[in-house]
Order: C-alpha cells, then structure tokens, then sequence
C-alpha cells in the first residue's frame, strides 16, 4: 500500500462514476472548498466524466486568492527592508499587493526567499543572525500547526531574529458564509481532508444541522474525489444532510490533538479580512499574546497599514456558480488568461480559466457547459 | 491549503529536543517534523503537510475503502440491479462522521 | 469596501467575493521574463523583435538558419545562470556546452564550433572557475565541437552568483532537411527522446530552502548524435525540440502555435520516472512543464514513425524513447492532455516560472 496509485486507478474510477450515473435523478450543485481538490479534478478531468447532473462548483478554498490585500501591503513593505530576509511558500509570490508583488520587491533588491517549511525559514534565521527573518504564516488549518511549531521553537530556541506575519483563515466560518448568501445555490459540501486531518470533524454536524447540507469529508486523489461526489449525491437524493467521512484513512473524528494543542497555546481566533469580502467573524487565527513578541506585524510596526481593494471583477458570483464565467461582460474580452481581472481567470483551474480554455477547445453553444469539450481529437 | 502527500518514515531522530524522520517519498526523501505525531514508527505511513507529519495513513481504512470501490462494482456486474445495489450498501458501513 | 457588502446579520455577502489578478504589465524585469514561458515570449516579441526585426529572428526556432556562401549555417546562442553552480549529474559548464549543442541540433544540423564568454564574480574561487571550465571542455569533447574562442568579464562582488556562461554555436544543416517548428502537420506522430524532468527536479534538489535527497541526476547531455541517427532514417523529421525550460508543455505549445495545428498528449504515454513524479507531487509542480536538458521532442510522419523511434531506440541519447501523443488539426494553437481516468484537460503556455504550492 502507497496511498497513492491505488486512488488513481481508472477500472475503479469507471466504477465509481457508473454507481454515482445509477444514483443521480436530478441536478444538485455540489462544491468543493479546497483548491488542492480543485486542482486534482482539473488535473484529471474528472469534471467533464461525472454525469451531466453533478456540477461542481469551485469554492475559495484557495489561501493565496483570500489573503488580503493590506497583508500582502504589510508583506511588501516588511520584505523592502534592508535587514529583511522575507520567506514565503512560492505561491504567493506573484499575488499582487497595492501596486506590486514579492517577486518585484525581489526584482528591486528585496531578499525575498521560497522556502517548502517555515521550519527551513527558522533554519535560515539560526544561520543568519545578524538578519531579521520573516515567515509569511498563510494558509488554512492544514498549515497552521506548521507555523505555529516555527514560532513555538523559535521562542523555545531563543531565535529572536524570527518572526511570522500572520494571516490564518479557518473554513468553517466560510461555509457559514456561503450557506448564509440569500443567493447560495450550493446544495452539498465536499469539506477538505486535510484540514480535518488537522481538526477533526466536531465543527460540521451543526452546520449540517443549521443550514440542512451533506457535508462529506473528502480526500485528494481522483477515487478519493468521485467516492466524496457519489455520497453527496447519495445523501441528496435521499434528502439527508449527514457528516459523512469518505476519507478515514487520513482523518479521525478528533483530528489530530498534539496539533490541535499546539494551535490553542500559540494562536487565538480572530476575526479575519478575506480579500474582496471584508471581514468574517471568528474566521481566522492571530499570535495568542504569550507569542506577540513573534508577530511581525508588531516588530516592524506595520499594524496600522490600511489598503483600498481595487474594483472587483465578478468572481465571487463565479465561485458560488451564480454566474456562469461567459455571462461576465468581461469574459474572453478584457479578461483572458493573458490579461486577467480574477484569480478565477488566473490559473488553469479557475473556473473562469477553465471555461476560456474549453471554449477555444470547443468553439460554439456547446463550450457553454464546459462538458462537451471531452470528445477532442 | 492542502497539498499534503503521503510518505513512508524510514528514519527517526531527535534534533534540538524535536523528533524528526526521514520520510521516503518513492525515491524522494525528505526531513519531516514529528512532533505532532509522537507515536509514529519507522515503516508507517503519513500525510505530509510542508514538512510536518499530520495524520497517520490508516492501512484497515484505506483496504475498506478500496475494497468498498471494488465491491461496488462487482455487485453491479453480478446482480446488474437495484438489489445488489442495495445490498452493497447495507454492507457497507456508514462510516461515522 | 468591506462594509458595505457585508450583511445585516454580520456576515459578508459572497455573492461579492473577487479575487486578486497577478500583475503583468510592470516596468521591470521579473524572474519570470526568463521562465520560458508567456512572460519570455512577450519580452521577446515586444521588445527584442521590433528592435532587431528581420525575417530570420521571426522564425524563433531554437537556432538561426542562415544562408552562407552556398550552405546553410546553423547558429545559436544561449546564457546560463543556473543555481547553485553544481547539481547532481552535472554543472554550469556541461549545461552551457550541451544547450547550445542541442539547440543547433533541433534544426537538424550537427555543432562545430562553440564561443563561450563568461562572467565571473569577484571572489569566485578560482578552482570553481577550473572544475566548471574542465567540464566544459570534457563535454566539447563528447558532443564533437571545439571551443573556438572565448571572453571573460569580472563584475564586483555581489553583482552575480559566481559565474555565468554564455555560449553560442554553429554548424551546418544537412542538404534536403528543414526542421522547423512551422512544419508540424496533423497526423504527425510526437516522439520524446526518454524520461522527463530529470535535470529540473535535480536542481531543484540542491536549491536552498528546499533541499531533499533523491537519487536521481540531470539528463544534461549532447543530442547531436540521435539527431544525425534519426536523419538517417529519413531527412523528413518536421520539427525538433528541445524541452528545456517551461518543460514538454512549454516546447509543444510553441510548436502548435507556430504550425496552428493542436497536440493531443496521452499523458500516460509521458515516460516520467517516479522520483520525479513523487518530487513534483510534494512541491506541487506538474511533470510536463519541469526542464529537461538531454531531451528532445519530434513531430514526425506517421508512415516513418515506427522507423524512426527504432533508430533512436538503438541510440544511448535516445534509449527511452516513447510516443506520447499526435499533432492534430482541431484546436489549432492547443494542446490538450488525455488523462489517465479518460478525461482531458489543456495544457496551457506557463506564465512564469513554476512556482512550488502550498495549495
């Protein structure tokens, strides 16, 4: 057993997919959270395999779209010092801050560095002492015990040229969020494996309860995906609106409570800005006050920072599939791949991506729903 | 948010009082924190989240899990009906939350 | 702006959400210009074509062909700046002699001579400068070129990573052969010369910050032989590629841009070894667009296919040789990967560098 070939495997995956057709009766619109899950079914093209019925709707689940604009602000201006070292996952160096991103405050001499863990950015403040080493804590719970065990050693090292600049967002907050839109049209959640590896799944029954939605805990890989979208939809069709977990290989019901303690002693929930929305209550993590010494928005006095959002494109209506990308008036005209106003538009996952991409692929009415686009070559 | 892989622990090590493994990917070995799966033993599996162990793989999980996908189909193609569909799924567990 | 979406009971409407768009159109040069990817064609076609415009620069193949005194030269140019300057498998030195190469190669022609100018930092250990010139000089020796003349710069301290190489090249294109990325035609079968990703995820394996250990090594390596091997076959191979940076993605992109023919990848057909695989899935990078540096792509006819893949079977360079997919008239400009469940997804022109996620 490798945990990884064995979920991709196709005489399965035609299983799974001739038991979900045998299930569906209707439409239900479904959406999963996490944008690892929705790279994983771009990647393997299993939105256009699943039966007409089933549509997926790509949800926010992405930490680098809803950091917010004045942290990526506060990140520009900390990783411009000269006696920074600025460290960050790779992916948020091209997110786009007030005017610019980290690779141009590289670009213009800044010592702004990819790392794979903020435990290698601590490594890098233990060699280089004379430097103040900044970790970019971003991310969902999957991430935070990462960065919360860098500032814990660090104080426990005695690493004072370390610090984290913290922008933690937690997923249930924005569940609720979803389902509380007067215009949600999302009828069953696929939750994110990983984040309940982390948390366990006591925070969703109320929230199944509340809002009368499956929630099913799902993994990663393709088998892993379709066996979450074949319970939802078994739920659906039966009118239930359970906590289900299609992933317990990797997720107990108590998460993980060694992480789980670390969280509670190193963060405090906050209150968290997601970019394009504003402010969610209790939606994300700050440095609990034992670790303020840590935080950087202190250290380099950048609490204070405030940005204005430029004017928004129209994908938040995408991302709760209210609006379907073509029925934007900039789609495919001042928004394309190459000139985008929208994450959506930015990656090839993004919904809007996906649809431009599939329209150049399938050119006509049938590019409208995306699917048609399987019977190329 | 979740790019996590699983990976065999093919080493364990303390390192400045925090356990630490060597973590084989299939051919590609990493240094991984331990410290919030304190149990974990060399030859076990875990879902590996930028540099940390966050979830031991449970082998009896993922052997129902994919023996709940064959049998799935199997079913169809021996009964090729509501019932064996139905039987499939009363044997299968509802798998607490 | 928050507010004023944000809903009576507390909670903002999502209804409003957006998210950022990465910047394009910034006044400086970013890492990504250099990336192979959408970024490097528009330096390329905004600034550098209007500014030295003419017909030949316009063909954009790997090297020049170029009319001399009754033959065909082939000539090329290549800088290296790669990071660190040692890597499993090899170094600066071998890369900048084998890239240059394997760029004259990709029109068909075989290398003769190579210039080489390099830029040293004040304060490079000259034994680094010695190991870096020694295997410059075994890989002349290998792929058959002489290093004919040379320069060498020194910049202060701090205003570069050691050394940097510049390396440029030129041979003679055989009578009768026209290798170019506008020659791709539907029906065209689309061959890899072996394994990819091999010389991307090698260094990636030694880059500070994130370091990991992987038995594996560059494919850095002279193409000039399995070229000349292949053209023994037929004179008729259409278009040549190597896939360096930006990966196979990158390089069938161009080709289908060039030609307005589409590709269709079987992407199971891909031969990746697992350490690289396994490595691209933990960085979150995807196989297709990591560089190769030993590899070539070929879009050949279909009647000379089955031969030709032999022949380059029979070569070292060419051992793990693979159809992997077939050029196509429908979404002309496109490729398109089938996966291995049956579904397909498009393999788009990178951006930029390929980043390592976290997402």
């Amino acid at each position: 057993m490798r945990y990884l070939d064995e979920f991709q495997d196709p005489a399965l995956a035609r299983r799974l997919l001739d038991e979900i057709r045998a299930t569906v009766t209707r439409p239900w619109a479904l959406m999963e959270v996490c944008g690892g899950q929705t790279h994983s079914i771009i990647r393997h093209g299993i939105d256009q395999l699943l039966p007409s019925e089933v549509e997926l709707i790509h949800g926010p689940g992405c930490p680098v779209c809803v950091t917010p604009l004045e942290m990526i602000d506060k990140a520009l201006a900390i990783a411009s010092r000269p006696d920074v070292v600025f460290c960050s996952f790779g992916d948020m160096l091209r997110v786009p801050g007030s005017g610019r991103d980290l690779f141009r405050v590289k670009s213009a001499g800044g010592d702004v560095r990819v790392v794979y863990s903020p435990l290698d950015a601590l490594e890098i403040a233990r060699r280089t002492p004379e430097k103040q080493v900044v970790f970019f804590g971003i991310g969902f719970e999957t991430t935070a015990p990462a960065n919360a065990m860098a500032v814990h050693q660090a104080r426990r090292l005695g690493v004072r040229n370390f610090s984290l600049l913290v922008s933690h967002v937690r997923v249930p907050p924005a569940i609720e969020a979803i389902m509380r839109s007067p215009h949600c049209r999302v009828q069953g959640f696929l939750a994110a494996g990983h984040v309940c590896s982390v948390m366990g799944v006591g925070e969703y029954p109320a929230l199944a309860e509340r809002f009368r939605v499956p929630l099913v805990v799902t993994g990663f890989e393709p088998l892993d995906i379709l066996e979450g979208v074949r319970r939802t939809v078994r739920q659906l069709e039966r009118g239930e609106h359970r906590v289900e977990n299609a992933y317990p290989r990797a997720v107990r019901d108590e998460g993980n409570p060694a992480a789980l303690r670390m969280l509670a002693e190193v963060f405090e929930v906050a209150d968290r800005a997601w970019r394009g929305i504003g402010t969610i209550p209790a939606s994300g993590w700050r440095l609990a006050d034992a670790y303020r010494e840590f935080d950087a928005e202190h250290r380099f006095d950048v609490t204070d920072m405030r940005a204005e959002e430029p004017a928004a494109c129209r994908s938040g209506e995408v991302l709760q599939g209210l609006l379907k990308p073509y029925e934007c008036a900039a789609f495919g005209k001042a928004c394309t791949p190459r000139t985008p106003l929208g994450a959506t538009m930015v990656s090839g996952e993004g919904a809007c991506a996906a649809y431009y991409l599939y329209r150049r692929l399938s050119p006509g009415p049938a590019a409208a729903t995306g699917k048609e686009a399987t019977s190329v070559g | 948010m979740c790019l996590a892989v699983p990976g065999k622990v093919v080493g364990v090590e303390e390192r400045d009082g925090t356990r630490m493994a060597k973590v084989d990917f299939g051919g590609v070995v990493k240094d991984v924190c331990l410290a919030y799966l304190p149990e974990i033993e060399v030859g076990d599996y875990a879902i590996v989240h930028v540099g940390f162990a966050l979830q031991r793989l449970d082998e009896e999980a993922a052997l129902a899990t994919l023996e709940l996908f064959a049998r799935m189909g199997a079913l169809e193609e021996e009964f090729g009906d509501a019932w064996g569909r139905a039987a499939a799924e009363a044997g299968e567990p509802e798998v607490p939350r | 702006m928050a507010e004023a979406y944000v809903e009576a009971g507390g909670l903002p409407d999502p209804s409003v959400w957006s998210c950022p768009a990465p910047l394009r159109d910034g006044p400086v040069v970013v890492l990504g210009h250099g990336g192979g990817g959408a970024l490097s064609a528009e330096l390329v076609s905004e600034v550098f074509a209007p500014a030295y415009g003419n017909e030949i620069l316009s063909g954009l193949g790997d090297s020049a062909i170029l009319p001399l005194g009754g033959t065909r030269l082939a000539f090329s140019t290549d800088a290296y700046v790669v990071r660190p300057l040692f890597f499993p498998g090899g170094c600066i030195g071998d890369l900048a002699v084998n890239g240059t190469v394997n760029d004259l190669a990709m029109s068909g022609a075989r290398a003769a001579f190579l210039s080489c100018a390099f830029i040293l930092e004040e304060g490079t250990e000259l034994a680094v400068v010695e190991r870096v010139a020694r295997a410059m000089g075994s890989a002349a020796a290998a792929a058959g070129v002489v290093v004919a003349t040379g320069d060498t710069k020194v910049v202060d301290a701090g205003h570069g990573d050691g050394i940097y190489v510049t390396t440029s090249g030129v041979g003679l294109v055989p009578e009768g052969v026209d290798i170019r990325p506008q020659r791709a035609r539907p029906g065209d079968v689309v061959v890899v010369s072996g394994p990819v990703g091999l010389h991307g995820v090698a260094v990636l394996s030694v880059r500070e910050g994130l370091e990991f250990g992987v038995e594996i090594a560059s494919d850095t390596a002279p193409l000039g032989g399995l070229v000349a091997a292949m053209l023994g076959v037929t004179r008729d191979l259409h278009v040549l590629r190597d896939p360096t940076r930006g990966g196979v993605a990158a390089s069938l992109n161009e080709i289908a841009a060039a030609s307005g023919t589409g590709v269709v990848l079987t992407e199971e057909a891909v031969p990746v070894p697992e350490p690289v695989a396994n490595a691209c899935g933990f960085l979150g990078l995807d196989p297709l667009y990591v560089a190769n540096e030993g590899r070539l792509i070929a879009f050949v006819p279909r009647e000379h296919a089955d031969a030709v893949l032999a022949a380059m079977r029979a070569h070292p360079q060419g051992a793990g040789a693979a159809v992997i997919g077939e050029c196509v008239a429908e979404h002309p400009g496109m490729v398109v990967a089938r996966t291995r469940l049956g579904g397909t997804r498009v393999v788009d022109l990178p951006v930029g560098e390929q980043l390592p996620r976290i997402c």
